[in-house]
């Protein structure tokens, strides 16, 4: 046993691995939302919605008889008065997201489990990343599992098999949809960390929701008509001002997740911005675009959604290392 | 003298420049339970949470089995157990699986990890309800569900706070009961608790904190020969006698005797007088029924101390 005389010199760095434990946290957090009625409720909603939509658009797709990118439309394809899956996506996705992660963090201190899981051997960084990583595989999970319904769907009405570039959208679609999920999860998960009380972090998470949802592209254009006013009516402020609405309107992981969805699943579109009449010179118009093109199109939405989930979950992360424990 | 397991020097925590540990030196013994006393808000869970590191001291130092808990987390966190006041379980698992939680948080491979489950929950006495979910557990129950969570990683010192403050008295009792056992299994327990009794039923040494410092430590009798001066008190229960004071008061040592109801005598006195006590009582014509040296309780200690802080701080003012 060392005594304070003999002590080395004091070095900075902390101890072993800050991950050290993750995977045990990994492994619990998972199992809870598995078994939890919560996640169970979510998931027979999403499942339901995705069979009643698909099986709807299928049969709609069989009649008409199209003949290209079939399995695309199978989540496109709205028939009156069922809209297209992807249309119920941009809302259950959030929720089940939200769902994962509204009480991780302060579901931990309101059982009072906090300072024992912290008395382990473990750093926070593991508990808030295990969590974290837990919510984010049990989407991937759920999704990813429907996904591959909707396509076994597909197969069993459509009668053909999906083409490798069908695939390949569709992945990416997949991609995309679990990204959108990353960031509402990393937002319900920094609510968690700042309210005490799980519901106050549930209702402060679906009111950033809603305010995304329903109120930014409102603002988006006000801003953009009081910032970029027309004031002669000059072409020049006709584009600045759509230039400044757009640019706005992306703030919102629902805009670019709705931009992705349309440049993945729609392979005829050949742009996200505004197009001007002289840059259409010579594109044949419906052609599809190669994968290859339409990702380059989604590219910078995809890392938005991805930076912003990171920069959620540092934010989270600044929050919990310097919450005190003592409850 | 045995290994130091737990030392501090100058340990101070400050919040918003308010000192709620102040300079603090501390050290605990190998296998010995060392009691912290002190009233609500001394300081007494800041210091725990300092020793755990997992709250970061504004100055001084700390060792707790030669590592520091600043800069060796786990290394500290490994080899000590943390029984927390707020104890918490997941309602919705059993007890089994909130301890295997534990266990993988330790890093345990699996068998290894089932093996110490079923001896913990053994030693607790909580093996008959390990499948059962933890909503249903009563307050005793989790409490010795904490015991065996710390049990777990078989740690070489385990910090309890407040452990049996809400359990009722044979819940309590029996808590006590496991504390000595794991004392004489050899881990050094370190108590926080401002249940004194129960304090000094079972710790070897304890220290009174006091607004962030520590003015009082040593064993239960150092600390009353501190605080309420030395003398022995002997209590006499006499039969068929009236006017015992004069014949007692005339003994050697005797300080001073009180009739404490009608058949029993209190002295105060320098030594132990039990003897020619006895003696006294025969010799003027009464029967003893009962002779007794009074422990100091750490219950006078504690009063009597607070008792002259008050006074003295009003002497101050």
């Amino acid at each position: 046993m060392k005594r304070l005389t003999e002590r080395p010199k004091r070095d900075r760095r902390r101890e072993g691995s800050p991950w050290t434990g993750l995977g045990a946290v990994v492994a619990k957090e998972m199992a809870d939302h598995l078994t939890s009625a919560r996640m169970f409720i979510l998931e027979l909603l999403i499942l339901l919605t995705a069979v009643g939509t698909v099986y709807v658009a299928a049969q709609n797709l069989r009649d008409a008889g199209v003949e290209q990118f079939l399995f695309l439309q199978l989540f496109t394809t709205p028939q009156d008065p069922v809209p297209a899956f992807v249309g119920f996506l941009g809302f259950l996705v959030p929720l089940l997201a939200i769902a994962l992660a509204f009480d991780s963090v302060n579901g931990e201190f309101n059982q009072r489990t906090i300072s024992r899981v912290l008395a382990q051997p473990v750093y926070r960084d593991a508990l808030l990343l295990g969590k974290f990583l837990a919510g984010l595989f049990t989407l991937m999970l759920v999704l990813t599992a429907i996904w591959l319904l909707i396509i076994g769907l597909g197969i069993l009405v459509l009668g053909v098999p999906p083409s490798g570039e069908e695939v390949a959208r569709g992945l990416t679609f997949l991609a995309a949809t679990i990204a959108y999920g990353g960031v509402w999860m990393a937002l319900a998960m920094v609510f968690s960390i700042l309210f005490r009380q799980p519901a106050t972090a549930a209702l402060a998470s679906i009111a950033a929701w809603l305010f995304f949802t329903v109120f930014w592209s409102m603002i988006a254009g006000l801003l953009a008509q009081t910032l970029r006013p027309i004031e002669i009516g000059l072409p020049q402020e006709w584009l600045a001002q759509a230039k400044l609405d757009l640019a706005l309107g992306r703030i919102s992981p629902n805009a670019l997740y709705a931009e992705v969805i349309l440049a993945t699943l729609n392979p005829a579109v050949r742009s996200l911005g505004l197009v001007l009449p002289t840059q259409l010179h010579g594109a044949i118009l419906g052609a599809p675009l190669p994968i290859d093109q339409s990702l380059a199109l989604i590219w910078p939405h995809l890392t938005g959604l991805i930076a912003a989930t990171i920069l959620l979950f540092a934010l989270g992360y600044v929050l919990f290392q310097r919450r005190e424990i003592r409850a | 003298m045995s290994e130091i397991v737990l030392e501090s020097q100058g340990l101070t925590k400050q919040y918003n420049g308010f000192a709620a540990v102040d300079k603090l030196d501390l050290t605990v013994r190998q296998g010995e339970v060392f009691g912290l006393l002190g009233p609500n808000g001394a300081g007494k869970t800041t210091t725990i949470l300092m020793l755990l590191g997992l709250t970061e001291p504004t100055a001084g130092q700390v060792h707790v089995m030669g590592f520091d808990p600043v800069r060796q987390p786990l290394s500290v966190k490994a080899r000590v157990g943390y029984l927390p006041e707020q104890l918490g379980f997941y309602e919705g698992m059993t007890a089994r699986e909130n301890l295997f939680y534990t266990a993988r948080l330790n890093g345990l491979p699996r068998e290894e990890a089932r093996a110490r489950i079923d001896a913990a929950l053994g030693q607790v006495r909580l093996s008959g309800v390990a499948d059962r979910r933890v909503a249903t557990f009563s307050r005793g129950m989790r409490q010795r569900l904490g015991v065996a969570d710390v049990l777990i990683k078989r740690p070489q010192l385990t910090i309890m706070d407040e452990p049996t403050q809400g359990l009722d008295p044979e819940a309590a009792r029996e808590f006590l009961g496991i504390i000595r056992r794991l004392k004489s299994e050899g881990i050094t327990i370190l108590l926080c608790s401002h249940l004194l009794h129960q304090v000094q039923a079972v710790c070897d040494r304890v220290g009174l904190f006091h607004q962030g410092r520590m003015v009082l430590e040593g064993t239960v009798s150092e600390l009353a020969q501190q605080v309420l001066g030395s003398g022995y008190r002997i209590r006499l229960e006499v039969e068929g006698l009236d006017g015992l004071e004069e014949p007692l008061q005339r003994l050697d040592g005797v300080l001073n005797v009180r009739r404490a109801a009608a058949n029993v005598y209190e002295l105060a006195a320098e030594s132990d007088l039990r003897a020619k006590a006895a003696r006294a009582v025969v010799e003027a014509g009464g029967s003893l029924l009962s002779l007794a040296v009074e422990e100091p309780s750490l219950d006078d200690v504690y009063t009597r101390y607070f008792q002259r802080e008050e006074v003295q701080d009003e002497a101050t003012n």
